[in-house]
């Protein structure tokens, strides 16, 4: 891993111009999140600002950008829409706590033990909630609204191929903004939905009573909060690797991320996490260093200074169009190969997950129903042990432990068997257990009360240590 | 004199074709082939979510210049392998003047047709940035 002075100064030039074109990007984002999460568009944008230069310094995988996000909002809304915005900031600090606790715990190593199919499921469950989010905003309300949502999305899709340096959804915010205005048409704007004030973030004390029934009313979300942003986090820092072909330490970037949203829930911010498409772009920019990720939240909060007053100007449906591009934009596409590629078990874990959260609007839940089954389906499939005769030789290949034994003990005792001496191979299969050595000798006697002799051949050195071990007792 | 060859490998039969020229010029001259693949970034997100750990993927992309690399190895010329990051077509011209490579060899077409249709032909952008002669094989 580089050195500290590497991980700031190592790339200045680019840090510096990839920060700001992240900063651009990440305006209209912090804003459509802030809507989703139904709080002030301010909210989102000092979670962005606050997270972002926090985990400059503190997060473990320099180039990545973390600010407010849609995983993030979409748990935040029910405690917002049932309890309100101090609960929010209380949660928010309590979910960095549980961050840096995790962290602490090298909660990385388990991050391993997540299989692809629960991240398929994640990703793309994610992009659907937020084009539902997406849906009270287009649907219904006028036809200039459909027109703007349309224009948005040519616009954000064709100009990358013409304009490289300045981020798509930024021109097409200021162009159909622009137009918006200057042609009269009736469109819902952000200030309808929540104001932008030109202030610095202060430092505050969340207004919730400090006692239990707060607790009751913070823990589970926050718990939510902790896991969903862990694992946008830690998956965004394996891309952000593979994409620079470096390393990073991924606990320190749990610690991070919890750093981060202790200052930010005391700030006023939203809880927040890694970004998947904010740190692809910060990359592609050319950003490499934590310069970026500091560069980015210092414009950020220096445009919403000079520009405030505009922003609340931007039309809703230029919102929306960018949210169904970012929504595009997270879905793994290639899914749907999967679906039919891979193994059953996964495809239907991948799914399961899908469906779990767009059910419950809440990432963890699928997340960890998806791990769940993935478990249950893996201890399934490891759990039958296959037994095939050749001559005299019975080859047993599979694994004996607890949860195999009846498979092995059954085809002993319901197979007719019409030889004196047989011999159990053992080359493919490993016992583990007491109840592998138990089923084993249970077998030895089962064939030497039917006359038959058998022979136990080919046991690898760890199950012979085993049987040795536990039969000498 | 073509000393220092760079071929540019993408896991396609056009790949595999022009490591046939490739080695037809390197035994002319004796020369050493630099095989190289470009990691897309458009594609880390996919390759991530679809590999069980950075290993997995490090063994996936070297299974796509295994053809050619067995090609190179049956006709006994020396080479060496290096995977990149970046966008394939840009990256290549930055790596192949960089390396002052004398000479780049590219199949016409990759994998992704509707994305060259779109985007415009990698071996054409290379062929017109890079500082050395480019040898395009259909």
């Amino acid at each position: 891993m580089q050195s500290l002075k590497q991980q700031w100064f190592g790339n200045v030039r680019g840090d510096i111009l990839s920060g700001i074109v992240v900063a651009l990007a990440l305006i209209p984002e912090a804003i459509a999140f802030s809507i989703i999460a139904g709080v002030d568009p301010m909210v989102g944008l000092y979670a962005s600002f606050i997270i972002a230069v926090i985990i400059a310094f503190a997060g473990g995988r320099p180039g990545m950008i973390s600010a407010a996000t849609g995983a993030m909002a979409l748990v935040i809304a029910p405690l917002v829409r049932d309890y309100g915005l101090q609960y929010l900031f209380a949660a928010t600090i309590l979910t960095g706590f549980i961050q840096i606790l995790l962290g602490i715990l090298k909660i990385a190593k388990l991050m391993k033990f997540i299989p692809n199919a629960v991240m398929l499921g994640f990703v793309n469950s994610l992009a659907i909630l937020i084009f539902m989010a997406q849906v009270p905003h287009f649907i219904g309300i006028s036809t200039m609204t459909y027109v703007f949502v349309a224009l948005t999305l040519i616009l954000v899709y064709t100009l990358p191929r013409f304009i490289k340096v300045i981020p798509a959804p930024l021109i097409a915010i200021v162009l159909l903004s622009v137009i918006a205005i200057y042609s009269g048409v009736e469109l819902r704007t952000i200030g309808d939905l929540g104001t932008i004030t030109q202030t610095l973030p202060t430092f505050i004390i969340p207004d919730v009573p400090f006692n239990l029934e707060t607790l009751r009313i913070i823990l589970p979300v926050s718990i939510s909060l902790a896991i969903v942003g862990l694992l946008e986090s830690l998956l965004t820092s394996q891309i952000v690797d593979d994409m620079t072909g470096t390393e990073s330490n991924k606990n320190r970037e749990a610690r991070g991320q919890g750093i981060a949203n202790v200052i930010n829930g005391f700030f006023g911010g939203m809880a927040g996490c890694a970004m998947i498409g904010q740190s692809v772009i910060n990359v592609k920019s050319g950003g490499r260093g934590r310069l970026s990720t500091l560069i980015a939240g210092l414009f950020l909060i220096f445009l919403i200074m000079v520009l405030g007053e505009l922003v609340v100007k931007i039309p809703m449906p230029v919102l929306v169009g960018i949210m169904v591009m970012v929504s595009i934009g997270t879905f793994d596409w290639s899914s749907f190969k999967y679906l039919v590629k891979a193994p059953r078990t996964d495809a239907i874990v991948m799914l399961t997950t899908v469906v779990i959260v767009v059910w419950t609007h809440d990432l963890s839940k699928g997340v960890i129903a998806g791990v769940i089954l993935s478990a249950v389906f893996f201890v399934v499939k490891i759990s039958s042990v296959k037994i095939k005769q050749e001559g005299n030789r019975y080859f047993v290949s599979g694994q004996l432990f607890f949860a195999s034994t009846d498979s092995f003990v059954d085809y002993f005792k319901y197979n007719e068997i019409n030889r004196t001496k047989i011999q159990l191979d053992f080359s493919n299969c490993r016992i583990w257990d007491e109840s592998g050595v138990g089923a084993l000798v249970k077998v030895q006697e089962l064939l030497r009360e039917k006359g038959i002799d058998v022979d136990v051949a080919e046991l690898d050195a760890p199950s012979k240590e085993l049987v040795s071990k536990l039969q000498g007792i | 004199m073509y000393k220092h060859i760079l071929l540019a490998a993408d896991g396609s039969e056009n790949a595999i074709r022009a490591a046939k020229e490739a080695i037809k010029i390197a035994t002319c001259f004796d020369g050493m082939i630099e095989v190289v693949y470009v990691a897309d970034f458009e594609k880390s997100k996919s390759d991530v979510l679809h590999s069980s750990s950075s290993e997995a993927l490090e063994l996936q992309r070297r299974k796509k210049i295994a053809p050619v690399e067995q090609l190179l190895r049956e006709a006994n010329v020396t080479y060496k392998v290096k995977i990149l990051r970046g966008t394939p077509g840009p990256e290549i011209v930055r790596y192949a003047n960089e390396q002052q490579v004398e000479l780049v060899v590219i199949g016409s077409r990759g994998l992704n047709g509707l994305q060259e249709m779109v985007l415009g032909s990698v071996s054409h952008k290379v062929m017109k940035r890079v500082n050395c002669p480019a040898l395009i094989v259909k």
